[in-house]
């Protein structure tokens, strides 16, 4: 299970990643998201949401097993992680963020919250 | 009048909302510094073009010319842009307009609003000239002031391109095109690939500072005072934008979808306001764009709408990529200048977002020309040769060139249609569609008292967006004059607050999202108490602030006669369509306008009174 995207509805808004900054962190900032959305402009004009297919190759790499899974989902133990970004480096969608104020890396959780305020309907769960 | 003294350890305390700093840059030298906002700019006038109206009021000293060294540019965005909430995302660019003499701003939507605040400022002023071409490099706390000579002279869209390239794809990019080097007065500020500050000639204030670019990249929180309140509203307010039944509507079509309507209504501006209907309308509609040019659907930041429609456009044999056209362009190109087939009228809009015109005023210059053109006023020998008619996108791009290159004829227009008309003469005056120097936009308005006023009294010069009446007068009747100036001062009041807070106002005009929201919102973010009324009359304050400075700028000639339509608008009746032969009685324009004085508080001239200053703290 895992998040998903129908790219060519994207609109560039941005609004998944202020709503994961402020539900994670309690203020907003998209370089404190979980994804994030590649813009392609002035040509051809497209947008391309990276969001993690929870594939745990960052649990395969991790040096001090701080990733796990549960349910399909794979999560960062801040009490194990030392922070030191090889999962950040490795991910293959380039969807793990390392910023300043976050001692581990920023990692889609699948907590959904995102989804219902996507208005053209990008996002959806895949099982 | 002082803003205020800021307490000593501000910069110590959690700004809640806000990101809590000015940035102040001198491009003379160099010289970089941040002040703390103070209280009582936040308490009176909230943010965006408030804080705008009230840095330019205290700082340029009346009489200065625009295009000078004394001038500067206010860059202010508000407490809800950045934010988790529909549309945060909504910056104002300020400064004494070159079109106008007066207090000017413009805003802009797209991601550089959100982008300043994440870098750490609500506010930039630029002040200065330098002496060779820069941009201003902004990466949260790193300023600099970085050479430009490799971007000069290039459009707006190839030069944002490049610079991306240069710096990183994640920097937000303000950019002025070859228009606003050459200090077209109409010149705009470009972002984000098809967004504008389009109105009252701010490009041209960047050209004259010899300032390209602003490039900015921030990584900082915005930290709102109750997260969790925020989050809640947010989400209910998003919820409400996209079950509305005009949302699906907005997202196909964007503001292109009112072409129709408009043209039902007779209130589409065509061949230089000289109808209210233009016969090609379903050509160029918001229909015809799905169907043969929208490539993609492209929002502002937190947007659940996406006006926006990135377009392309096929012109011997290449491509070229724009966003657009939106309602405005259709109107004052499409319309106005007769451009009845998509693909030219997409091209025309490429040509004036990569030369940095404002589509607006660029389109009504055109019309303007092709008129005088029509009548012999103007002639071959004039234009270069060029035959220049209305509906020939060839004559609108060769005098697009000639105004951006100010060279002969364009160096004419590219003053306005104002002073254009002044030189030109012979009885071009009167159908040079402008008020208070800044032309009229998209909306034919002799059937439409309440959006008549609206252009006449809109503080920066005959605008829309400060009170777009045109559907109080569909509903309370388009003959009516009594009445019309209570709605008008209503929309005056509401309309440009969203430019104070830093959010689109289209949620709450097109899909209805309740007024209730913004004040929830507001003190969600910013950890205060204030309702719907006190908005308002911050919103009021800055409306009088405006006023003072277009009175102290003309002290000995200011008068009522400020605030009068061209004399088109009771001299000719519209030419065809729904409201053919209507026209406006000039005492209907005095009565227009007593009653809207009267209701604002002001006197028969059109001067704020003592009490109405003194109750608005000013």
């Amino acid at each position: 299970m895992y998040l998903d995207a129908d790219a060519r509805k994207c609109t560039g808004c941005r609004v998944c990643l202020t709503i994961c900054s402020l539900y994670h962190f309690k203020e907003v900032n998209p370089k404190k998201a979980a994804l994030s959305i590649d813009a392609k402009f002035p040509k051809p004009g497209k947008y391309e949401p990276l969001i993690c297919n929870q594939c745990g190759i960052c649990a395969s790499v991790c040096p001090v097993e701080a990733i796990s899974e549960n349910n399909g989902v794979y999560i960062i133990d801040p009490d194990k992680c030392n922070g030191c970004g090889e999962c950040v480096k490795e991910c293959p969608t380039q969807v793990m963020f390392l910023h300043e104020d976050s001692p581990v890396p920023i990692k889609c959780d699948l907590c959904k919250e995102c989804i219902p305020v996507c208005a053209p309907g990008v996002l959806f769960v895949k099982e | 009048m002082d803003i205020g003294t800021p307490p000593s350890n501000r910069e110590e305390l959690i700004m809640f909302g806000y990101a809590g700093k000015t940035l102040r840059v001198d491009i003379s030298d160099g010289k970089v510094s941040t002040e703390p906002l103070s209280d009582r700019l936040i308490r009176d006038y909230i943010g965006g073009r408030g804080f705008a109206a009230r840095i330019l009021y205290d700082e340029l000293k009346p009489g200065i010319s625009p295009l000078g060294p004394d001038n500067k540019i206010v860059v202010a965005s508000g407490p809800l842009a950045g934010l988790f909430l529909p549309a945060g995302g909504k910056l104002t660019f300020a400064s004494k307009s070159p079109a106008t003499n007066s207090y000017g701003d413009s805003n802009v939507g797209g991601h550089l609003a959100a982008e300043i605040k994440y870098a750490g400022y609500d506010v930039i002023i630029i002040e200065g000239v330098s002496s060779k071409p820069v941009y201003l490099y902004i990466n949260n706390d790193k300023v600099e002031i970085r050479n430009a000579h490799k971007y000069w002279g290039k459009g707006t869209i190839t030069s944002e391109d490049i610079i991306k390239n240069d710096l990183g794809r994640e920097f937000e990019i303000a950019v002025i095109g070859p228009a606003g080097e050459n200090k077209v007065k109409f010149a705009c500020i470009s972002h984000d690939f098809g967004r504008q500050a389009g109105r009252t000639g701010i490009g041209a204030v960047m050209g004259s500072k010899n300032l390209k670019a602003i490039a900015v990249k921030g990584s900082k929180s915005l930290k709102p005072a109750d997260p969790d309140k925020l989050l809640s509203i947010g989400k209910k307010a998003f919820a409400d934008c996209i079950k509305h039944p005009a949302w699906k509507i907005w997202l196909e079509q964007g503001t292109a979808g009112v072409t129709v309507w408009s043209n039902e209504q007779g209130s589409f501006p065509t061949r230089n306001f000289q109808s209210g209907y233009f016969e090609d309308y379903k050509k160029i509609s918001g229909e015809v764009m799905v169907k043969e040019t929208i490539v993609n659907n492209k929002a502002c930041f937190g947007c659940p709408m996406a006006c926006g429609k990135y377009a392309r456009t096929n012109k011997n044999g290449k491509d070229y990529y724009v966003e657009g056209p939106e309602y405005e362009t259709s109107a004052m190109i499409g319309g106005d200048c007769a451009i009845g087939n998509i693909r030219d009228l997409t091209y025309a809009n490429y040509i004036c977002d990569e030369l940095g015109i404002d589509t607006i005023s660029g389109g009504s210059v055109a019309a303007f020309a092709m008129e005088c053109y029509e009548k012999g006023i103007l002639t071959k020998q004039d234009t270069g040769g060029v035959e220049l008619k209305f509906g020939d996108i060839k004559a609108f791009e060769h005098i697009m060139n000639l105004i951006c290159r100010r060279e002969g004829l364009g160096n004419i227009l590219a003053e306005g249609v104002k002073t254009a008309s002044e030189k030109i003469g012979k009885g071009s005056e009167k159908f040079a569609m402008q008020v208070k120097g800044l032309e009229i936009s998209g909306y034919e308005s002799r059937k439409a008292p309440a959006m008549l006023l609206s252009y006449m009294t809109c503080d920066i010069g005959a605008h829309h967006n400060r009170a777009w009446a045109i559907i109080h007068d569909i509903q309370a009747g388009r003959d009516v004059i009594a009445g019309k100036s209570k709605k008008v001062i209503e929309l005056q009041h509401i309309r440009p607050l969203f430019d104070m807070l830093g959010c689109c106002r289209l949620q709450w005009v097109e899909l209805e999202l309740s007024l209730d929201y913004y004040p929830q919102l507001m003190n969600a973010a910013i950890g205060k108490n204030y309702t719907m009324d006190e908005l308002l009359k911050a919103s009021e304050r800055v409306w009088n602030l405006t006023r003072l400075f277009l009175i102290r700028e003309y002290e000995k000639t200011f008068g009522r006669h400020f605030d009068y339509p061209p004399t088109r608008v009771y001299e000719n009746g519209v030419i065809s369509g729904p409201t053919a032969g209507s026209k406006i009685k000039k005492e209907d324009i005095e009565r227009l306008l007593d009653e809207y004085y009267q209701r604002r508080g002001w006197d028969k001239n059109g001067r704020p009174t003592p009490e109405k200053l003194k109750e608005l703290g000013l």
